[in-house]
C-alpha cells in the first residue's frame, strides 16, 4: 500500500489557528469570535493581528451564536470558536433558528471534540456533535484529520456561502496530509486502493484507518482506505464506488454511533447498494476522563479496533 | 416627506384591520402583542427609521430592524407591506401553505423586510448586537432597532446580550421593550416576577427612555426621537414602551386572553366596527 509519512505530531486545533491568521491577512471580511477560549482555540494571531475584528464575548455562547449571525448582516464572514461541546449542544436553537433557518453565512469552529479532549471528562468529550450538526437544513459538516487538513478546511469555508460546521480536536496527532493542499468540501480523499474492504473514517480516526490498513495488508487484506472529512454534504458516489469494488465496508469515527458518520453512509449503501458494514464508533455511551491514548483504547476506537471490525465485516459478505 | 399624525393614525388603524383579517383567515396568529405594538411599527418604518427604498440583506446605509418577539408577525407583515416591501395583496397569504408569510417570521422564504428568523424567544437582541458591531466595522453611521416583548426577557441569553451591548459600548443599538406586562398565562409579575426591567437595564449599564403613552403616535416619536438623540454616546440605548395589549379593541383590551387567539366571525365584526377602513383593506 502507499505509504504515509507523519511530518511530525501536530494538534488539529493549531491547523484551524494558522488557517484563521492566513484568513485575517487574506480577507478583510472575516471576523473572529471567541467564548473565553482563546488560547485553546488557538485564535490569539488573528487577536492581535486584527483587534478590530477579533469579539471576545465572554463565557456567553449563546449571544456568540446570535451575534455572529447578526454580523452577517453587513456582509462579514464570522467564525465561533468554543469546544464542541459548547457549539453545539449548548446552543442549539440558536444555531437552528438564526443561523441554519436564517441561512446565514457563519462558520461555527469547535475544538475539543470527543473523547481526545481527555481527562476533563465526559462534561466536555461531546459524541453528539455531528448527528446534531448534520441534521440541520443547509448545514455543511467537516471534521478534519491532521494539521494541515484543517488548516486547509479554515481557508476553504471562508468562501463558502453558507454555514458550516468545522469540527477539529485537542491533542497532537500525525500530520500526514499535504502542506498547503487543496481542500475540496464534499469530496472524499482517497487515500489507499484496495479490493477486499473499504475503510471510511473521519478526524483522528483516519490516521489509525491508514496504520490498520497497513496491518490488514500484513495478513494479506487489501483495504481500501477513504478520508470522508465533509460528512454532509456526503461524497456519496465515492462510497458507492468502492463498496461495489470491496463489497463490505468499515466507518470509523470518534462520536457516538447513533448519528455519525457511519449512520450516513449506512443510509447510502441501505438507499442504493447494500452490504455489510461495521462501525467503530462509541457505543451509545458517555465518555469519561483519562488520557486520549487510554481512552480510545478503552472505547476501541483504534487501529486494532479497526483491524478487528473489517475481519468482521469480511466474513459477512 | 414623512407622514403627519393624522395619516399616521389612519395607517394605524388600517394595520389593526390586518392584523385582524389575517389571524381571522386562518384561525390562528397572535393579534394581541400585534395590536399592542401598532403604533410603535408604524411609527418606526413611517417617522423614525432612514430605510432606503427597497430590500437587501445587508442593509448598509440605512437603519435596521429586528422582531425579536416573532410571534407578533401580523402586525410586522402588515407594517412592511404598506410600507412598500412586498405587496398588500399578499397579506392573504399569512400562515398558509406555500405562503413567505409564516407564522412566524423568516428569511428562508425569501419575503423582503425580514432579516433574520425569530419565533424561539430570546434570541433577536444577540443578532440585533452582531449587526450593530457590523455597522460600526462598516464605518455605517445608521442605527440597528430591535423588539422584544416584556415576558421574552426571562429568555437567559438576553442578558448575556446586554451584558456585552454595553461593556463593549455597543451605542448604535435601540432595543425596545413590549412592556404590556402579560405573557401566554397570565401576567408578566405572576409568570415570573422581573422586578423593575429598567432598573436591571440600568444596573447593565443601559441608557433607558420610557415612553409610557405607548399607544400613542405623538409620544412613540417624541420618545424615540429621544432615544436616536442618545445614540453615539457609548451605551446602548433601551425604550420601555408600555402598551395595552389588543389596543383599539375593546374586549381585546386589558386581558392576556387574546396572546394567541383569532376572534370568529361575530368577534371579527365588532372588532371591525370599532376600526373602519381608512386606506382600503389588502
Amino acid at each position: 500500500m502507499k505509504k504515509y509519512t507523519n511530518t511530525g505530531n501536530k494538534d488539529t486545533r493549531s491547523g484551524f489557528g494558522a488557517g484563521l491568521t492566513e484568513l485575517g491577512q487574506k480577507n478583510e471580511n472575516v471576523v473572529a469570535l471567541c467564548a473565553d477560549l482563546i488560547g485553546s482555540l488557538k485564535m490569539d494571531d488573528f487577536k492581535k493581528n486584527h483587534p478590530e475584528r477579533f469579539f471576545q464575548v465572554g463565557i456567553a455562547e449563546a449571544n456568540m451564536i446570535g451575534m455572529a449571525a447578526g454580523m452577517t448582516i453587513g456582509g462579514k464572514i464570522p467564525f465561533t470558536g468554543t469546544f464542541a461541546n459548547f457549539s453545539t449542544g449548548r446552543v442549539y436553537d440558536q444555531i437552528r433558528q438564526s443561523v441554519a433557518y436564517s441561512g446565514k453565512n457563519v462558520k461555527i469552529c469547535a475544538s475539543h471534540a470527543g473523547l481526545t479532549l481527555g481527562e476533563d471528562g465526559a462534561t466536555h468529550q461531546i459524541l453528539e456533535d455531528i448527528g446534531l450538526m448534520k441534521m440541520l437544513p443547509g448545514m455543511t459538516v467537516i471534521n478534519t484529520c491532521d494539521y494541515n487538513q484543517t488548516k486547509a478546511a479554515t481557508l476553504a469555508i471562508a468562501d463558502h456561502d453558507g454555514p458550516v460546521y468545522l469540527r477539529f480536536g485537542r491533542p497532537s496527532v500525525p500530520n500526514f496530509t499535504p502542506e498547503n493542499g487543496t481542500f475540496e468540501i464534499g469530496k472524499a480523499v482517497m487515500l489507499n486502493e484496495g479490493t477486499d474492504v473499504t475503510i471510511i473514517a473521519t478526524g483522528h480516526l483516519v490516521w489509525e484507518a491508514l496504520e490498520a490498513a497497513e496491518a490488514l495488508e500484513a495478513k494479506g487484506i487489501s483495504a481500501e482506505v477513504i478520508n470522508i472529512h465533509t460528512i454532509k454534504p456526503l461524497d456519496e458516489e465515492a462510497i458507492l464506488k468502492s463498496v461495489a469494488k470491496t463489497g463490505c465496508v468499515v466507518t470509523a469515527e470518534e462520536h457516538n454511533i447513533l448519528g455519525g458518520l457511519g449512520e450516513s453512509v449506512a443510509r447510502t449503501l441501505a438507499l442504493n447498494n447494500p452490504a455489510p458494514q461495521e462501525f467503530v464508533a462509541v457505543n451509545d455511551s458517555f465518555g469519561e476522563s483519562g488520557t486520549p491514548d487510554q481512552l480510545m483504547e478503552k472505547y476501541k476506537l483504534n487501529d486494532t479496533a479497526i483491524v478487528e471490525a473489517a475481519e468482521k465485516v469480511i466474513k459477512r459478505k | 416627506m414623512k407622514p403627519n399624525t393624522q395619516q399616521l393614525n389612519d395607517l394605524a388603524i388600517q394595520v389593526r384591520r390586518d392584523i385582524l383579517r389575517m389571524v381571522h383567515a386562518v384561525n390562528s396568529g397572535h393579534p394581541g402583542g400585534s395590536l399592542g405594538c401598532t403604533e410603535f411599527m408604524v411609527a418606526l418604518y413611517q417617522a423614525i427609521m432612514d430605510r432606503k427604498e427597497g430590500f437587501d440583506m445587508d442593509g448598509i446605509n440605512e437603519d435596521i430592524f429586528f422582531l425579536s418577539n416573532g410571534h407578533i408577525s401580523p402586525v410586522f407583515y402588515s407594517v412592511l407591506a404598506r410600507s412598500g416591501y412586498f405587496p398588500v395583496s399578499e397579506l392573504a397569504t399569512f400562515r398558509k401553505l406555500d405562503s413567505r408569510l409564516q407564522g412566524h417570521p423568516t428569511t428562508h422564504e425569501g419575503l423582503p423586510g425580514i432579516r433574520m428568523a425569530s419565533g424561539s424567544l430570546g434570541q433577536g437582541l444577540s443578532v440585533a448586537v452582531g449587526a450593530a458591531q457590523t455597522k460600526k466595522l462598516n464605518g455605517d453611521k445608521h442605527l440597528v432597532y430591535s423588539l422584544h416583548g416584556d415576558g421574552e426577557l426571562q429568555e437567559g441569553q438576553n442578558w448575556e446580550a446586554i451584558m456585552y451591548a454595553s461593556a463593549y459600548k455597543v451605542d448604535n443599538l435601540i432595543a425596545t421593550i413590549d412592556v404590556n406586562g402579560k405573557q401566554i398565562d397570565g401576567p408578566t409579575d405572576e409568570v415570573l416576577n422581573m422586578g423593575s426591567i429598567g432598573a436591571k437595564f440600568l444596573a447593565f449599564g443601559w441608557d433607558v427612555v420610557e415612553i409610557q403613552l405607548g399607544n400613542n403616535i405623538e409620544a412613540i416619536i417624541a420618545g424615540m426621537l429621544e432615544a436616536k438623540a442618545r445614540t453615539g454616546k457609548g451605551r446602548p440605548v433601551c425604550v420601555l414602551l408600555h402598551t395595552e395589549m389588543g389596543n383599539g379593541v375593546d374586549y381585546m383590551m386589558h386581558t392576556h386572553a387574546w396572546h394567541g387567539k383569532a376572534p370568529n366571525d361575530e368577534q371579527l365584526a365588532k372588532a371591525m366596527e370599532q376600526n373602519q377602513i381608512t386606506l382600503g383593506d389588502y
